[in-house]
């Protein structure tokens, strides 16, 4: 959830703000962005319900509804109900204070909304600067080019506020107008795993809810296996900001389409899919989600393999050939090796032709990577890894390191790098790397990645490229999943502490059909 | 019931005045009418059910109890035990809130309490100009261009 808080100070009374502000369709005359607006359906522009339809000066069109106005609190909150942009579970709030030593307005404009990760810098900008800043600005001139005290006749109730006020009985507000109910049909009742607030594993609680049909441009998918993954654990603590509160975590599954919305093309009743992306809302017995990144799962990927496999291999699969290039002959570190990822990278960097050094915590682990074909395993715990690699490449060093251990690891991984080589940093199992001063890569002239996942895999064309190399090397054997280890969906806590714990090898599932 | 509320702006970054506000025991530091103060029972002005005992520079004496510090919300709410005032049930709170499209800080302060009604007016008018705004005006002072 992104949160946007701006405030200003308006030089006028309060009561003259808030006369024009109250007037949920006034933004056509004051707001710069907003070019036509118009109230729907004949209601008033104070009608708590009101729905604002407007179009941007760019052309975008948006419908708000106005949910709460307050002539005591000078407070008006509002929705988003259609935007070009994703501002999902957009609700913002104006309020005005006195500042009852000069007869001026505080304003306040504040907001949540939850937008794609990727895009959420952006939107947070557009929205503090490009609608909140620039409003209060326009209040500004408004006020500035204009006696005081002569805008707009009131149409109201609204109430003035003077310094030291004792309180005197509210005046009536107008009626407020029903809400538009949104059309809904029959409900599914689902067991869903659903976090009241970020945490610990505790807050992985099996409940059932109601899940709505698919909207026009999404899908029902009834999931037979869903993938547990560590960016669950870093969006059910608030470490990443893709979890909504409440909310359903996960990102990866396999299942079958059950049902398609009226503009959906293209997906049928009984396909099997799968998928690795954002939004959240894997665990669960069946969701609603946009197809656009749904994987067709072919007839030899089963579904365990899918939901086990899937945003590993896809990791690995733009980790080897597009953050880094992987070529025959390279020394590649990869840390971790006995993890989910670390298993695919070592398969794929060795299919690619490199010597791969891989290192573990502890000699089951180790002797896994071995297993896989790792040239050689470095038990962290006992040895230095970065002398090691050191000693085994005979000074060289690693040209290529794959590394998601984070904090215990980064310095050393920069020490066990070779001149020219590529710290490739994908994740922070350990905890967070901190800060570091960037001079000193010089000396090896280091190349550094921070890739995220979302930006190699957010359009259907980026994701297919990686899924059919994935599947490509499933099916002739390159690759090679070891059995998951299987959870029923209501023991997701269990799961994030085996996870966490560094108890587990390979990928954990959770099977919905257990509950 | 009677209310009071005044509000300001003061020309400082909000964590900057906060710091000034927040210590319960510092009002001789920051306002111009209080002379000395003093915590009760050996406690620290931060924890809080604290007493601060002060003196005013004409001589009274008030004592006052912390109820609620927020470093989060940057509100400060204490209780009135004991005044020459007059005032019964007596609660205030001291909210800080930034001002994000410049240095400043919105500040308010809030007061509720019991009192004869024909006094009302007059306390309004010491604690609200008297006090509150006295105070603000020697913070806007302080942090003044």
């Amino acid at each position: 959830m992104v949160r946007i808080r701006e405030s200003t100070v308006i030089d006028a009374p309060i009561e003259d703000v808030w006369r024009i502000l109250r007037d949920f369709n006034s933004h056509e005359s004051w707001h710069p962005a907003i070019a036509q607006s118009h109230i729907e359906d004949g209601m008033a522009g104070h009608a708590v319900g009101a729905v604002r339809n407007f179009r941007l000066a760019d052309g975008g069109r948006l419908r708000e509804q106005l949910l709460r106005l307050d002539d005591v609190a000078h407070e008006l909150t509002y929705c988003i109900l259609e935007a070009p942009l994703p501002l999902h579970d957009y609700v913002s709030t104006i309020c005005l204070k006195p500042v009852t030593d000069g007869d001026r307005t505080f304003w306040s404009w504040e907001s949540q909304f939850a937008p794609p990760p990727h895009r959420a810098v952006e939107l947070a900008d557009l929205v503090a600067n490009g609608i909140y800043r620039a409003g209060f600005e326009a209040i500004r001139q408004a006020f500035a080019s204009q006696p005081r005290r002569v805008m707009r006749p009131g149409e109201g109730s609204a109430r003035s506020a003077r310094p030291l006020v004792s309180p005197a009985p509210a005046e009536p507000l107008p009626a407020p107008a029903l809400s538009r109910p949104v059309a809904t049909g029959p409900s599914d009742q689902i067991g869903a795993i659903v976090v009241d607030r970020h945490g610990g594993p505790e807050v992985l609680a099996l409940r059932r809810t109601s899940l709505p049909p698919p909207g026009p441009d999404e899908v029902r998918i009834r999931h037979t296996a869903i993938g547990v993954n560590f960016i669950d654990v870093y969006c059910r603590t608030g470490y990443f900001d893709l979890l909504p509160i409440p909310g359903t975590p996960g990102m990866e599954a396999a299942g079958v389409i059950e049902a398609t919305g009226s503009n959906v093309s293209g997906w049928r009743k009984g396909q099997r899919v799968a998928y690795a992306c954002p939004p959240v809302g894997a665990y669960a017995q069946a969701r609603n989600m946009s197809p656009e990144l749904l994987v067709r799962l072919p007839d030899d990927i089963s579904d365990e393999a899918a939901a086990a496999g899937l945003l590993k291999g896809v990791t690995a699969s733009f980790l080897t050939q597009e953050v880094a290039t992987v070529r025959p002959g390279d020394i590649v570190l990869i840390h971790a090796a006995a993890g989910g990822v670390g298993q695919m990278l070592v398969q794929w960097a060795r299919h690619l032709g490199a010597t791969v050094i891989a290192t573990a915590s502890t000699d089951a682990k180790a002797a896994i990577a071995s297993r896989l074909g790792a040239d050689r395993v470095i038990v962290y715990s006992r040895e230095d890894f970065a002398a090691a690699v050191m000693h085994a490449t005979a000074g060289h060093g690693a040209d290529i390191i794959f590394d998601a251990v984070g904090a215990d690891t980064f310095d050393a991984s920069l020490t066990a790098l070779a001149v020219c080589g590529h710290l490739v940093s994908f994740g922070q199992a350990s905890g967070p790397i901190g800060m570091r001063e960037i001079g000193g890569l010089a000396s090896k002239s280091v190349t550094l990645s921070r890739p995220n996942y979302g930006h190699y895999t957010d359009t259907g064309k980026k994701l297919g490229r990686q899924v059919e190399r994935f599947f490509e090397l499933l099916r002739r054997g390159v690759l090679t999943i070891s059995p998951p280890t299987i959870y029923a969906l209501s023991q997701a806590a269990q799961a994030h502490r085996d996870l966490e714990s560094r108890r587990t090898t390979g990928s954990i599932i959770l099977d919905p059909s257990r509950d | 019931m009677t209310h009071v509320y005044v509000s300001t702006v003061i020309p400082a970054s909000a964590g900057q005045v906060w710091q000034v506000v927040r210590n319960f025991n510092g009002l001789p530091d920051w306002t111009p009418f209080v002379a000395e103060s003093r915590i009760e029972s050996h406690q620290q002005p931060d924890q809080v059910g604290c007493i601060r005992n002060f003196v005013l520079r004409d001589g009274g004496r008030i004592r006052e109890q912390l109820l609620a510090l927020s470093d989060y919300d940057l509100t400060c709410t204490y209780s009135i035990l004991e005044s020459p005032m007059g005032v019964e049930n007596y609660i205030a709170k001291l909210s800080l809130t930034p001002v994000t499209d410049g240095n400043a800080t919105f500040a308010e302060w809030t007061a509720d309490f019991d009192c004869p009604p024909e006094r009302a007016a007059e306390l309004v008018n010491q604690i609200g100009n008297n006090v509150f705004q006295a105070a603000f005006n020697a913070l806007k002072k302080r942090f003044g261009r």
